[in-house]
């Protein structure tokens, strides 16, 4: 034991010194690689083409939404309204204190000392720190009258101003006037601006959900249930219902494939189907269904049934009965022999001998896989539903593609990946329940 | 406090003195509730299925007899046309490689992250084991959020082309692969760890030397499958609006009639490269795993 054998030794050595130089070589190669996908990506390109302006407009909307007070300069008619909406303008008696609209005089405390003011003459805007910003039609023409030289967040020309600040912006062409205010949150998220709970606090609501009745017809705990879930502008109703269908999509197509993969398993494991032909047909066609991609399923079933939750059902349904049919029959030919005999010894026929003897065996595998596989495709079923039309996948690609209610969007990607952790902890108690691991 | 001092009731006590009538009678109810089990999911799949038709445009069995109409037009016209496809499969083909750079690309990028969440996250080996809950959280979280969300809006700030895909996709394989990573580190022996900790090497070192030659196959055949998985991803990413084949097909698809040739030239792509992939990598995936 005092010193090892010079030869090994040497070889020792040698082993090391082939292992580091193929370690250097994966390395080498490896940087290599990702020096071409440097180039075939056009990673340098990237920073001209991405827009950080939509970035920040994106990250901003996520979390504030903006009102919108604005005097149409022809009909001198004054509307405050969220995010520009006809459906979400405020009556006079609703308007926020922050608005004060008089007979010929609007003014809009923005906060900090930023002052806006409408009136017959024109528009002012007063910024602490600058001046007064005062703006006049004068024939076809603006006239800006502000404190030179003019900052770069003042835009100026003949036809329109526009102001941006850390506290809103203020636009004035010749047709309108308009100061948006940025607030924090998402507005009329419980009730909109028509519904008679709208800017009650949580003290008020409760007070009336014991308080005389609203609408005669019903309880005022029904009326508000009912304008939360018809909310007009989150639509919580219609959410609800397309995350229970992108559920739905998981759960049919999940369970349908492991029903129709069972007995298909049978024929394509060794030990039950001595034919060698119809094994290597079976094997094959799972392998064929599984390589053709749901991608593809998606599309050949979309023509055929249309736009809707049964389509993408079908598509994860084919498209996994391939993999379980894969799984399940190696699980299949990896079971115990002796109990099937068993099973046989006491005269039993093929199905008996299948359902007493075989299937105690293969069940926690079975489980598990398709339990694993329902969380799977409730992430699928998101993707799939973006392409056949259904559930929240086509809700979220919807609000991307308008490409202004980014408020939706993260209000959507929430509930997608509270969605999916559900199903993932709904599926992991179900597995422990079932399997007891 | 009752049953704890005299046992259940009398009458709820299997009767010992018959076992074979208290056996039956065990199995009886084991089957009565295996039966209600089963006409409960039975009825959930139908009236499942009932909902998710009546919300369809089309439903099912008018569909069955359709189903075979789009692939034999577009069969049919390919074959009419079959003296293009070898130039379209030739002409589609950068657009394969690109789909699968991206899940290569998307692989690497979210298996190395997956990797430091799974050392993050794994007990015994943690820097700063308090920290292991944030870590395990945040795979949790990056797992959830489906491919097509980041993929959407980042084609939305960085214009389309491969990189958002990728990083929709990394994201993605990085709280997947940090999961699984971080299950077989749990299992890894400690002692290689103890014997380096006693030469007095860093905890990079320990990890480094101690830890990752022993999950390394595991860990490559767990970034196989996924590379896998990935390729499909990437392909369907494609179809939404990013770089590689899957957008290639939109385009075609959108055309309709008179380019099913191609349609048919980027369904044989597609479907060769995940053949395949599939089988290169399991075939990887036995020799890493079981040595074989």
């Amino acid at each position: 034991m005092t010193s090892l054998p010079h030869p090994s030794y040497t070889t020792v050595q040698r082993q090391f010194k082939t292992r580091r130089r193929a370690a250097f070589a994966i390395l080498v190669l490896l940087l290599i690689y990702l020096g071409y996908l440097f180039v075939s990506f056009d990673i340098p390109g990237l920073a001209a083409r991405a827009k950080m302006d939509n970035a920040r407009i994106l990250l901003s909307d996520f979390v504030a939404y903006k009102t919108h007070v604005t005097r149409d300069n022809r009909s001198d008619k004054t509307t405050v309204s969220i995010e520009g909406e006809a459906k979400a303008t405020y009556t006079p008696a609703q308007y926020p204190d922050w608005v004060n609209v008089t007979a010929d005089t609007t003014t809009i405390d923005l906060g900090q000392g930023h002052i806006v003011t409408y009136d017959a003459k024109g528009a002012r805007y007063s910024v602490p720190g600058y001046g007064l910003i005062d703006i006049q039609p004068d024939g076809g023409k603006l006239k800006l009258t502000a404190p030179q030289p003019l900052p770069d967040w003042i835009n100026a020309t003949d036809t329109r101003i526009s102001v941006t600040t850390p506290q809103g912006r203020f636009a004035y062409s010749r047709s309108k006037v308009e100061t948006f205010k940025y607030q924090p949150g998402w507005a009329l998220f419980f009730f909109t601006l028509d519904s008679p709970f709208y800017g009650k606090s949580y003290g008020q609501l409760t007070a009336m959900l014991t308080g005389p009745r609203i609408d005669p017809a019903r309880s005022n705990a029904g009326y508000m249930a009912s304008e939360f879930w018809h909310n007009k502008q989150w639509h919580h109703g219609d959410v609800a219902w397309a995350l229970f269908e992108t559920v739905l999509m998981a759960f049919l197509g999940t369970m349908g494939a492991a029903l129709v993969a069972l007995p298909l398993a049978f024929l394509a494991a060794s030990n039950f189907t001595p034919i060698r032909t119809l094994r290597f047909a079976f094997r094959r066609l799972f392998d064929f269904v599984r390589g053709v991609d749901g991608l593809i399923w998606t599309i050949i079933l979309a023509r055929a049934f249309g736009p809707g939750p049964m389509t993408g059902a079908l598509a994860i349904l084919i498209t996994d009965s391939g993999t379980f049919g894969k799984t399940f029959s190696e699980a299949l030919e990896n079971i115990d022999e002796k109990q099937v005999e068993g099973i046989r010894s006491t005269g039993a026929g093929p199905l008996q001998r299948a359902r007493f003897g075989v299937l105690p065996q293969i069940a926690p595998i079975l489980l598990s896989q398709v339990l694993y596989y329902l969380e799977s495709n409730t992430r699928s079923a998101t993707v799939i539903g973006a392409i056949v039309g259904g559930g929240i996948g086509l809700l979220l690609t919807q609000a991307i593609i308008t490409q202004k209610d980014w408020e939706d969007v993260a209000y959507y990607m929430i509930l997608i990946v509270l969605m999916v952790m559900a199903m993932d902890s709904f599926s992991g108690w179900l597995r422990r329940k079932l399997i007891g691991r | 406090m009752v049953d704890i001092t005299f046992g259940p009731e009398p009458g709820k006590r299997p009767d010992l003195s018959n076992p074979t009538e208290a056996y039956i009678h065990l199995a009886r109810r084991k089957r009565l509730y295996g039966f209600i089990l089963l006409i409960l999911f039975v009825a959930l799949m139908a009236s499942g299925f009932k909902i998710a038709q009546d919300r369809n445009a089309g439903d099912f069995l008018s569909g069955l007899h359709q189903l075979g109409a789009f692939p034999s037009e577009v069969l049919s016209e390919a074959w009419k046309n079959r003296a293009n496809l070898p130039a379209l499969l030739w002409q589609h083909l950068p657009s394969l490689i690109e789909t699968l750079n991206i899940a290569a690309a998307a692989t690497l990028l979210g298996g190395a992250f997956g990797a430091f969440l799974a050392l993050g996250s794994t007990r015994h080996l943690a820097r700063f084991p308090a920290l292991t809950p944030l870590f395990r959280r945040t795979a949790d979280i990056m797992r959830a959020i489906p491919e097509i969300v980041i993929a959407l809006i980042l084609i939305f700030i960085l214009g389309g082309g491969p990189v958002p895909a990728v990083l929709a996709i990394a994201f993605h394989t990085a709280g997947a692969l940090g999961k699984l990573f971080s299950e077989s580190a749990e299992n890894a022996d400690l002692k290689p760890v103890e014997g380096l900790t006693s030469t007095g090497a860093s905890w990079g070192q320990q990890i480094w030397l101690g830890i990752i030659p022993q999950v390394a196959p595991n860990w490559l055949s767990y970034a196989l499958l996924r590379f896998e998985i990935n390729i499909r991803a990437s392909a369907i990413l494609g179809f939404v609006g990013s770089g590689g084949i899957g957008y290639d097909l939109k385009l075609a698809m959108q055309w309709g009639g008179g380019k099913y040739d191609q349609v048919v030239a980027i369904f044989a792509l597609l479907f060769c490269a995940i053949v395949v992939f599939d089988q290169l990598s399991g075939y990887a995936r036995n020799r890493l795993v079981k040595g074989q």
